[in-house]
């Protein structure tokens, strides 16, 4: 499946916030975004998923306009993940993946054995089972990421959409989190997310997207795209990029540091 | 396998727990119907229902058929309506609306309809035209606090911003109906206005049961229908969306089914507090958040502890104690007793 952003402007009532953006993703790819706060990030991924209206140009999916896709339909293309947050109700863990079945029921039935099984498999393969019975409001910030991102697999899309994926999440759990990510890719599901991190870029992507203020962007490869040029240009601080050896396998990473001093 | 009996086990319980709360409403309407001023024991009315039900003919004095049948009954079984009606409509608003701190009178769907009826009475409209009036005016007014809610409320503390906007509805609608018992014939509407709005079951007839059965079937089944995409729904707009929910369509259905259930409980039993509230809170304690349970548990409670709260309206003191008075001097302080032993769920 093919997503492919055309000339498109969005923003808030009648105010743009990003101006003629245009870029393409498919399945198995994972395209960061990388931004300043309040450069557009969240307003793109809202419009794409059709909770603001597109102001100018095109998102097509598989070659179609998604202004004609039912909700239903897109649901089962595109998935979303969003940042955690407490919902008002103690939902037991299990409960929630299950939601993500609701673009495969009509409205007027309620999940399946079947469906609760698909959300257990998710569950286990995420290997995170152990939260199935423990209540949503109650586990922690990062349980409650991978809970989310495993009801949006529940879902069965193509693609994923994340926003923030690893923010409220401690060093060891963001680590964990970009791992699920390129697995997932490796199953065939496309992935774009934000992050204020550019290493994320570095860690688990194959195409970054930067967005830096007046819409001005640049997509590329990690490795073109993020320099310590482009990084100084949009976050205004000297940063260094360098490459470092995995002492076991050998492997290069590239990682960035920032300098402190002026 | 630990995880499938962990699993298997909270199937039973549930069960367990439904049959608990479907065998208590069976035995408070046996009881309901021995009380009052003409004794009949509870052996006599198990005989009566019973050949009743066979189609027996049996020997009993005509006054206990009447009573049972004319008065009791319809009273009875209004009671548990009108109490189911407001606790799933209460239920309903919580999940749509994201917050548990709502319910029809809060948001001042009751008081719209409360002025609907009033009007309907000022003019003596038919019960039909008191219904339909309940009804527009208890849409207006929650549509009026969505409205401003959303409108105030962008991006800030949504769920107090709609208590408020509610507060706000409901007092201008009691204004309302002030006015209309000020323009009221002192001698013959305005005790009529005024005792309906304290809500009595006193007058209940067959015929009021009959006229409140068809909307509050009409009302009630379509949620049933769609309760479980409640959960997704009470996720917020955006998250029920992206996973793949038509929340227009979804949000109006359920709106118009809420106030025709509240409306047709106001039109028949005037205002009556605090239900929609506390028994939805009192079913999730027992059955949890998931509406698939809580819809279900939210009709069985309501309309048992309506029904218990009529018996003692009627049975309490020599006069009648006006319904809405007791949910009142119930509910205010259960209410405080839940906020602070609820640790689950208030955030």
């Amino acid at each position: 499946m093919k997503l492919e952003i055309k000339d498109m402007s969005c923003g808030y009532d009648k105010k743009i916030v990003l101006e003629k953006i245009s870029f393409e993703m498919g399945t198995g790819d994972i395209l960061c975004i990388l931004g300043p706060n309040g450069v557009g990030k969240t307003t793109l991924f809202k419009t794409i998923l059709g909770f603001l209206e597109i102001i100018d140009g095109k998102v097509l999916l598989d070659g179609e306009d998604i202004s004609t896709w039912k909700r239903k339909d897109f649901a089962k293309a595109i998935g979303y993940v969003p940042q955690s947050h407490t919902p008002p109700f103690p939902y037991r863990v299990l409960d929630v993946v299950v939601m993500g079945r609701t673009a495969h029921l009509n409205a007027f039935s309620s999940p399946s054995k079947s469906d609760y099984a698909i959300a257990e498999n998710i569950l286990e393969s995420l290997g995170i089972s152990y939260l199935k019975d423990l209540i949503y409001t109650e586990i922690s910030g990062g349980e409650r990421q991978l809970i989310l991102i495993a009801r949006a697999l529940t879902q069965e899309p193509k693609i994923l959409i994340m926003d923030e994926p690893t923010s409220n999440l401690d060093y060891g759990n963001q680590v964990r989190v970009l791992k699920h990510i390129k697995k997932l890719a490796e199953r065939d599901i496309g992935i774009i997310m934000t992050s204020h991190f550019p290493d994320h870029a570095f860690m688990a992507s194959t195409k970054v997207l930067a967005i830096n203020r007046g819409s001005k962007y640049t997509i590329g490869t990690p490795e073109e795209v993020v320099t310590s040029e482009l990084l100084e240009d949009i976050y205004k601080i000297r940063v260094q990029i360098e490459t470092v050896k995995d002492s076991i396998s050998g492997e290069e990473i590239k990682v960035c540091v920032p300098i402190m001093h002026d | 396998m630990k995880d499938v009996t962990n699993t298997e086990n909270k199937k039973s319980s549930n069960r367990l727990k439904f049959s608990i709360l479907i065998l208590v409403p069976i035995v408070a309407i046996l009881f309901s119907i021995t009380l009052g001023r003409y004794s009949i024991s509870v052996k006599e009315v198990f005989e009566i229902l019973i050949a009743k039900a066979l189609g027996r003919e049996i020997d009993y004095p005509k006054i206990v058929d009447t009573v049972i049948f004319q008065v009791r009954i319809p009273r009875i079984l209004t009671a548990m309506l009108v109490g189911s009606a407001l606790s799933v409509s209460g239920a309903v608003y919580q999940g749509m609306f994201r917050n548990p701190m709502v319910s029809p009178d809060i948001l001042g769907t009751s008081a719209g309809a409360g002025f609907g009826a009033s009007l309907a009475i000022l003019f003596s409209f038919s019960t039909l035209g008191i219904q339909a009036m309940a009804f527009i005016f208890g849409l207006i007014a929650v549509t009026l606090t969505y409205l401003i809610s959303t409108r105030v409320g962008k991006g800030g503390n949504v769920m107090y911003v709609f208590i408020l906007a509610g507060i706000l509805i409901g007092t201008v609608f009691q204004s309302f109906i002030s006015l209309s018992k000020y323009v009221a014939d002192p001698y013959d509407k305005l005790p009529a206005i005024t005792f309906w709005l304290m809500g009595s079951l006193s007058t209940i007839s067959q015929r009021d049961l009959l006229m409140i059965l068809p909307p509050f079937i009409l009302g009630l089944v379509p949620l049933i229908a769609i309760r479980w995409h409640l959960n997704t729904l009470s996720f917020g707009e955006e998250e029920a969306k992206a996973l793949g929910i038509n929340t227009g369509r979804i949000r109006l259905l359920a709106m118009v089914c809420t106030t025709l259930l509240t409306a047709s409980a106001v039109s028949v039993s005037g205002m009556i507090g605090w239900v929609g509230l506390i028994i939805p809170h009192l079913a999730r304690m027992i059955v949890g958040p998931n509406f698939k349970s809580l819809i279900p548990a939210s009709i069985l409670m309501g309309g048992t502890y309506l029904l218990i709260v009529d018996n003692v309206a009627r049975s309490v003191a020599s006069i009648e104690i006006p319904l809405g008075i007791l949910t009142s001097l119930i509910g205010a302080p259960f209410f405080i007793y839940l906020l602070m032993n609820t640790k689950k769920g208030w955030t």
